[in-house]
Order: C-alpha cells, then structure tokens, then sequence
C-alpha cells in the first residue's frame, strides 16, 4: 500500500507522537553522562536527577533570603502579566477589529494606521515604554499589548470580513440595527476565531513577556531564568524552560477545549487546528 | 385591489465597470403575482433580484414599490432566501426563528431573558411544527439535511411578514424529491400569505410549474468584438393564470427557452 493511504492505529499514533521527545530525552541523558564523566562538576549539561532536585528545591523549599517558594511566585506574576496583557488585547481586538470589518468609514480610517503600527518591532518600543510608565508593571504588559494587539486586531477585522454577506443581510431584512447586527451575528460568529487568535497571539505574548522580565523586573520566570544565568545554572534554567513550555502548551489546550464547549456549532463545520 | 402594481421597474440597467449586465427592464408586476425568473447562468438573473433587495443600485432607472422608490439598503418589507447561508450557523433551528422577535423587543442587547424568552420560544412553536422542524429545534443549521436548512431559512424570512419574498435558486442544492416538497411549500404558503414572490430559478420546469408569471432574462443583441457592449434584458414575459399551470406553453417560445437555458443543465 502506498504511504499516504497507511495511517496509525490510535496505539501506533501515540508511540510515533511520543517517539522524539524520548529520543531527545535519552540524547541529552547519554551526552550529560559523557560530559560528567570528563568532569563531575560539569555545569553545562547537568544530570537528570540534578535538574529534578533544583526544580523541587525552587518548587516546594522556601527562599532562604525572601521565604517565598521561588517558582509558584514567578509562575503567578508571570501569569498575570500575561493575562493582563492578553486582556487588554483581546478587548482591543474586538472593538477595533469588529469597527474596522463591519464599518466601512471606520475601515478607511483605521486599517491602514494599525498595518503601519503593527509593523513596529515591539522590543524597539521597549526603552520608549520604560521610559513613560517607568520600570514597573505597567510597562512589561504594555509591551505584551503593543506586541500581540495589532496582529489580533487585523486577524479579528479578517474574520469579520470573512462572514458571508448573505447573513449580514439576512440580519437587516429581519430589522436588526447596526448594534444588534454587531452584538448578535458578527459578535458571536468570530468568538471561535478570537480563540484561535488568542492562541497564535499567545506565542509572541510569551516571548515579549520573557523578554520584559528579562530586562527590568524582580520577580517572574523570564527574570529569573536570566538571573541564575550569571551563575550557569543549567539546573534551574533547564527546568524552567521546560515548565514554561508546559504552561503556554496547557493554555493553548485549555483555550481550544473551552472553543469546542462553547461553540459546538463552529467545531460541526469540521475544523480543528 | 387598485391597478397600481406592486413592482415597477422603470428602464433599469445595471453596469459593472463597462460591462453591461442587464439593460431596459421595464416590467409592472401586480400584487400577489408568484414572479419565477430564468435564464443561462450569468446572464444576470440574480443581479435583478439583489437590486429589488437594495444590495446593489441600478446604474439607471428606478424601481418602484407600491409607486414609491425602494429604499436604498435592505428593509424587513422585502424578505430573502438565497442558495446558501440563508440561516444562522451559531443559532439553534429556534434561536434562529426568535432572532427578528428578539430584534424587535431588545434594541440593546438584542436578546431577550427569562419570561420573555420563553414566551418567544412557545411562539415559535407552531411554525416549527409548520415545517417539520419541532424534532429539530435544539440542532444547530449543519445539523440538519439541505432541505430542512431551506424549509428553516423560508419560515424566518417569512416571520417578519414581508410584503414581497425574494428566493435566490432557493431549491438549487437540494434532491429532485425533496425540492418537490418543497415546491408544494411554497405554493401554500404564497396562497395562504398573499405576498408577491420573486424566484430565480435555474430549472425551466420549476419556472413553468410554480409561476403565475414567467421572465425569461437573455442577451437579445450581441456584438463579437464588444462582449460587454450589451446587456441581458427581458426577452420573454409569459403570464400564465393559475388554472393554466400545467399546460405548455407554446411551441416556439418553449425552443427559445431550451435555447436561453442550454447552458444551465449541468447545474440543475
């Protein structure tokens, strides 16, 4: 039978899927030994065991100098830097991307300022943004807004463009204002395409955060991660990677899930990213 | 009834970019006439009917309704059921017949809560048995087979009683038996309404066997070097009175038509 045509049972499926993390696992296990074995106090490719005991430590043993349990706490302020970034966005998202598809006058005055601004490069206006909100929070989730926001945006209006026009005018022969239009048919036609644009802007989101936390901050996992870096220690940093992945991975399937519970006719249609 | 039509259209022609699409129509219909409009694919048929709806604007002339120029974007006095997304896929069968209510009561939120709501659900009731869909009520559009869509998208067009009911192909997609049924739908509703129905339809049978009147849309001058230099218009206006619906029409103007629809035979 031809390769296209040969497809994996459930069982094979998940052994072909877990298949490279394994083998990557087993690399890096095989390479740390080698190393170690030159040099047992190698910092660079710490043991596994290592990584598990720093990772514990930073989890479940309390600062010596603050108290805290280092990693919920950078877990939590990261988190709500994120949310509160992707908030702002969002409601951003909707009300300009909703103008700029359905309002013709709104599109001609807004479409072509937010495509110059979203090809800003955010990090460029990072200084600007230290600069006007200071070094504290403001600034971090501004940035996480100015880097996802316009992209969401012009995703949202693209959407809204995409509704076929046989349903906006089936909306106005049945007496619908421009408002009930917006809060009935557009509004919850692109609420499944909000989420999907919410999980893409999730992706550079994280980078910007990582990134502001990385420059001026004292506390979050992107401030951490750099701060243990002065000190090559692989064994937090390692660890930490991989929770971040963890998480972004987490909210990405918790956001598809609550998509397919809270607009089941939308996943009918056939369509799953 | 007065001797004031219901429609007119007085010399319209539209243009896009230098093509001419349609030209001279000049047509009177009278109220209560079940108007079916045929023709080859692209000559235009369906532009008509977007302009009696106001989504797109004659390049001249005017159309009347009751005497008085249509307003210039779409009102609930002229409802409409096209080919394909006619209904709304995040609505339930019922969510999408209480839309126009919930429009009407709720001009912010456009929703209507508790007491209300089901008030509006039990008025629904009765045109959900109507059209076979009372099983169906909590399905949502793509749930439901291409015909139970149609039924479904003609009943919400019609709950806000329009004056006239525009079908764009509203049978196209649908199988031979099933469009039957649906045909007999229409005809009962039409009698049981008295509205004044536009049908554009790619099936000359269809045209013949539901109208009261037949238009026959087609390019009567052609010139090879200048495609886009002449329109389609009205080429044939057959009325037919309801006891005569079964008889054929006669035999010359049946070959021209054969002719005006050679080209949409695939599609039918």
């Amino acid at each position: 039978m031809r390769l296209i045509n040969r497809k994996p049972s459930r069982a094979t499926a998940f052994f072909l899927g877990m298949a490279p993390f394994v083998a990557a696992i087993v690399a890096y296990a095989v390479a740390s030994h080698y190393r170690r074995l030159d040099n047992p106090a190698d910092k660079l490719l710490p043991s596994l065991p290592d990584m598990a005991a720093a990772f514990s430590r930073m989890a479940f043993t309390p600062d010596r100098r603050s108290g805290d349990l280092l990693l919920w706490m950078d877990t939590f302020d990261s988190l709500e830097r994120l949310a509160a970034g992707m908030g702002v966005a969002v409601v951003l998202a909707l009300s300009l991307g909703i103008l700029i598809g359905f309002i013709p006058n709104a599109r001609s005055s807004l479409a072509p300022f937010i495509a110059t601004f979203s090809l800003i490069p955010p990090i460029t206006i990072l200084p600007i943004l230290f600069i006007i909100f200071g070094l504290g929070e403001l600034s971090k989730i501004m940035l996480i807004v100015v880097g996802t926001a316009p992209v969401m945006i012009r995703s949202v209006a693209q959407s809204v463009m995409e509704i076929p026009r046989e349903l906006i005018i089936k909306a106005e022969t049945l007496g619908a204002s421009v408002w009930q239009m917006m809060v009935r048919v557009v509004l919850p036609q692109i609420l499944p395409k909000l989420i999907t644009a919410i999980r893409l802007g999730l992706v550079p989101a994280w980078i910007f955060l990582i990134s502001a936390e990385a420059i001026a901050s004292t506390s979050g996992l992107g401030y951490r991660i750099f701060l243990v870096r002065r000190y090559l220690a692989m064994d937090v940093i390692l660890p930490y990677v991989v929770w971040i992945t963890l998480l972004a991975f987490i909210l990405d399937r918790l956001l598809l899930m609550a998509s397919r519970r809270a607009f089941p006719w939308h996943h009918l249609q056939g369509e799953s990213l | 009834m007065s001797t004031q039509p219901k429609v007119s259209v007085r010399n319209v022609a539209k243009i896009y970019d230098g093509t001419v699409v349609l030209e001279r129509l000049d047509l009177d219909i009278a109220a209560g006439a079940l108007c079916t409009i045929v023709g080859a694919s692209s000559c235009g048929k369906s532009t008509f009917l977007r302009m009696l709806l106001s989504q797109e604007v004659p390049s001249r002339g005017e159309i009347l309704i009751d005497g008085e120029k249509l307003p210039p974007e779409p009102t609930p006095d002229r409802g409409i059921v096209f080919q394909r997304y006619s209904v709304f896929p995040h609505l339930t069968v019922e969510e999408n017949l209480m839309l126009s209510a919930e429009f009407d009561a709720a001009p912010l939120t456009g929703r209507l809560f508790g007491s209300k709501r089901a008030a509006a659900r039990d008025a629904v009731t009765e045109t959900l048995e109507r059209i076979g869909l009372a099983q169906a009520r909590k399905r949502y559009p793509t749930q439901l087979s291409g015909g139970m869509q149609q039924r479904l998208a003609i009943a919400q067009a019609l709950l806000k009683k329009p004056k006239i009911l525009l079908l764009d192909e509203p049978f196209g997609a649908l199988d031979p038996g099933i469009r039957a049924d649906m045909q007999e739908l229409l005809i009962e509703l039409w009698k049981e309404l008295s509205m004044t129905i536009f049908m554009v339809t790619h099936d000359i049978h269809e045209a013949f066997k539901l109208g009261t009147r037949v238009l026959v849309f087609d390019k009567i001058r052609h010139d090879p070097d200048a495609p886009d230099r002449w329109g389609a218009t009205i080429t044939y206006d057959l009325p037919l009175d309801r006891a005569g619906v079964q008889t054929i029409p006669d035999a010359g103007a049946l070959f021209a038509l054969k002719n005006t629809t050679r080209g949409d035979v695939p599609h039918a």
